[in-house]
């Protein structure tokens, strides 16, 4: 499964826990559009951290936030696996 | 100089009450003719007056000095096993340590300073002590951060929960516990053993369960007591269908619902009862009717003289069983001015009961939210496949930490219900917790460690 792939895998698991509806995700969907907060977003990165081995976020330090989910999947997909 | 007011372990044994022992995997050592022999080594006639350590192997070797020095010596300073090499020469110190009971070669300690005296079994005659004096007890805090603290107690503070109870009721009981008797959890019972007319069967560190729970039947164990954790162990091993005590009994750390009716269940004969103590507030109270918390008419004044109160959500407790003072140089004050010790164990009042939630120390700070992994922990238990779990906090880019679950499942749970298990258990979070307490991430582990003191590792407790 692609790294993109992967990632919309666990948002759709999170959305239905959180019992938020995601709208269809496309790479230039603003990350605050999704029904996401910042609880939801934590909770993407843990798991991702788990599946994939890494947390862009924390790795690099002075990494701005992503504002749309495209953004955000170039995160994962621009660390070195 | 004779002091007859004061009463030392020694006044509980005599040669009235037969077949009393107190065992260890190795020894079984009889209490009933105790006094007529001695376990010491060497110059131990000059241990009268002394602040002595007592630095043995194992428990038996400084039950029975216990038993020797108490109301002999000025102090005596129970030294845990797991006591950190490297703290030992400020604990001597700072509580005045001139003699040394060890049967252990010492490296640190030698340097003439200190009277040495050995330790064995009692092979000797007896050294015919009288009670001379109110020994003060002193034990060590065990936090798992920097050095621990020294706690002062007598054994009249000690036994005060013991008295009260009525300890005839005791005497045809043998006691056990899951704990270190160098503890003071483990030294309740010891004292519940020696001053109820009892006997007593130790543990040993490190016995496998089923090999533990051989020596309980075969000593005959009919009162237990260990941490919630220590049962959620005992409660996963198949031994326990062998074993059947009368009395069980859970302290040191929370008892939920689920530990209490697992037991319930697994010694449908015994009575279970949850105790409050801790090693500076003494034994509080203990809850008889198997449910988890306290009635709250129990805060107030109670009949014990134990007084408790509730103060910015956390239990404080002011009576004679609590500790006298941490002992040292620049040694913190252990009660506040009126007397009372802050335990820093949480609680929430819910219809005429009080449940703990968790301790001030423990919370975890979830993007300023709190929350006490306990109350995580006490949903994920209800679970009846969970034998034991861990809420704690992991650090997030987001939030700043997240909470995240270590489960250990029954024995024989198919792997592959784990998915169902897990979505499961997040169901229920989610139903009874807010979003925020909800473990992000599940992770099942085969076991979770325990503290030296039985307590559920935690990396900052």
């Amino acid at each position: 499964m692609s790294v993109k792939l992967r990632i919309f895998s666990a948002m759709q698991q999170i959305a239905e826990e959180q019992k938020v509806t995601l709208p269809p995700l496309r790479d230039d969907l603003a990350l605050q559009d999704t029904g996401f907060d910042s609880l939801a977003f934590a909770i993407l990165v843990a798991r991702l951290e788990d599946d994939l081995g890494f947390d862009p976020f924390t790795i690099a330090e002075d990494a701005a936030f992503p504002s749309t989910v495209g953004e955000f999947i170039r995160a994962y997909e621009n660390v070195p696996a | 100089m004779s002091q007859p007011d004061v009463l030392a372990l020694r006044e509980y044994l005599g040669p009235e009450l037969k077949g009393r022992t107190i065992s260890d995997a190795r020894h079984v050592i009889s209490l009933t003719d105790i006094l007529g022999y001695s376990c010491l080594i060497g110059r131990y006639r000059e241990l009268s007056g002394r602040s002595v350590l007592l630095a043995t192997s194992g428990q038996l070797q400084s039950a029975l000095a216990m038993i020797e020095l108490d109301g002999v010596a000025r102090r005596m300073l129970l030294c845990p096993p797991d006591l950190d090499p490297d703290h030992i020469e400020g604990l001597l110190a700072d509580a005045e340590i001139d003699a040394i009971v060890t049967d252990r070669p010492l490296h640190r300690c030698d340097d003439g300073a200190h009277l040495v005296v050995g330790a064995g079994l009692p092979e000797r005659p007896g050294a015919g002590w009288k009670t001379e004096r109110a020994t003060e007890w002193l034990m060590l805090t065990s936090g798992t951060s920097g050095p621990p603290k020294i706690v002062g107690h007598t054994l009249d503070g000690l036994a005060g929960a013991i008295i009260a109870d009525g300890a005839a009721r005791y005497q045809n009981a043998t006691w056990a516990t899951f704990y270190d008797i160098r503890r003071y959890g483990g030294l309740q019972i010891f004292l519940r053993a020696v001053i109820g007319g009892g006997s007593m069967v130790l543990s040993e560190p490190k016995e496998a369960t089923v090999d533990h729970v051989a020596r309980l039947r075969a000593g005959g164990v009919t009162h237990i007591s260990g941490t919630p954790s220590h049962w959620r162990k005992l409660l996963m091993s198949s031994a326990v269908a062998d074993f059947s005590p009368r009395y069980v009994r859970l302290s040191g750390e929370i008892a939920d619902q689920a530990v209490l009716d697992g037991l319930a269940r697994a010694f449908p004969q015994a009575s279970i009862g949850h105790a409050y103590a801790s090693t500076e507030a003494g034994v509080g109270f203990a809850v008889n009717d198997g449910r988890e918390g306290f009635p709250a008419d129990l805060v107030g004044q109670n009949r014990d003289g134990v007084e408790m109160k509730v103060v910015d959500g956390s239990l404080r407790i002011r009576s004679h069983r609590t500790a006298r003072s941490y002992v040292g140089t620049g040694a913190p004050q252990l009660t506040d001015a009126e007397g009372f010790v802050d335990t820093g164990d949480l609680v929430e009042l819910r219809d005429e009961r009080y449940y703990f939630v968790g301790r001030r120390t423990g919370i975890i700070n979830i993007g300023g939210l709190k929350v006490h992994p306990e109350e995580v922990e006490t949903v994920i238990n209800r679970h009846e496949s969970v034998r034991m779990s861990r809420a704690r906090s992991r650090r997030s880019p987001i939030t700043g930490a997240i909470v995240v679950a270590d489960i250990v499942l029954a024995d024989g749970t198919d792997a592959g219900r784990h998915e169902t298990i897990r979505t499961e258990i997040l169901s229920r979070c989610n139903d009874a917790l807010a979003a925020y307490k909800v473990p992000a991430v599940i992770r099942f582990v085969e076991r979770l460690d325990l503290t030296a003191g039985g307590k559920l590792t935690r990396a900052d407790a």
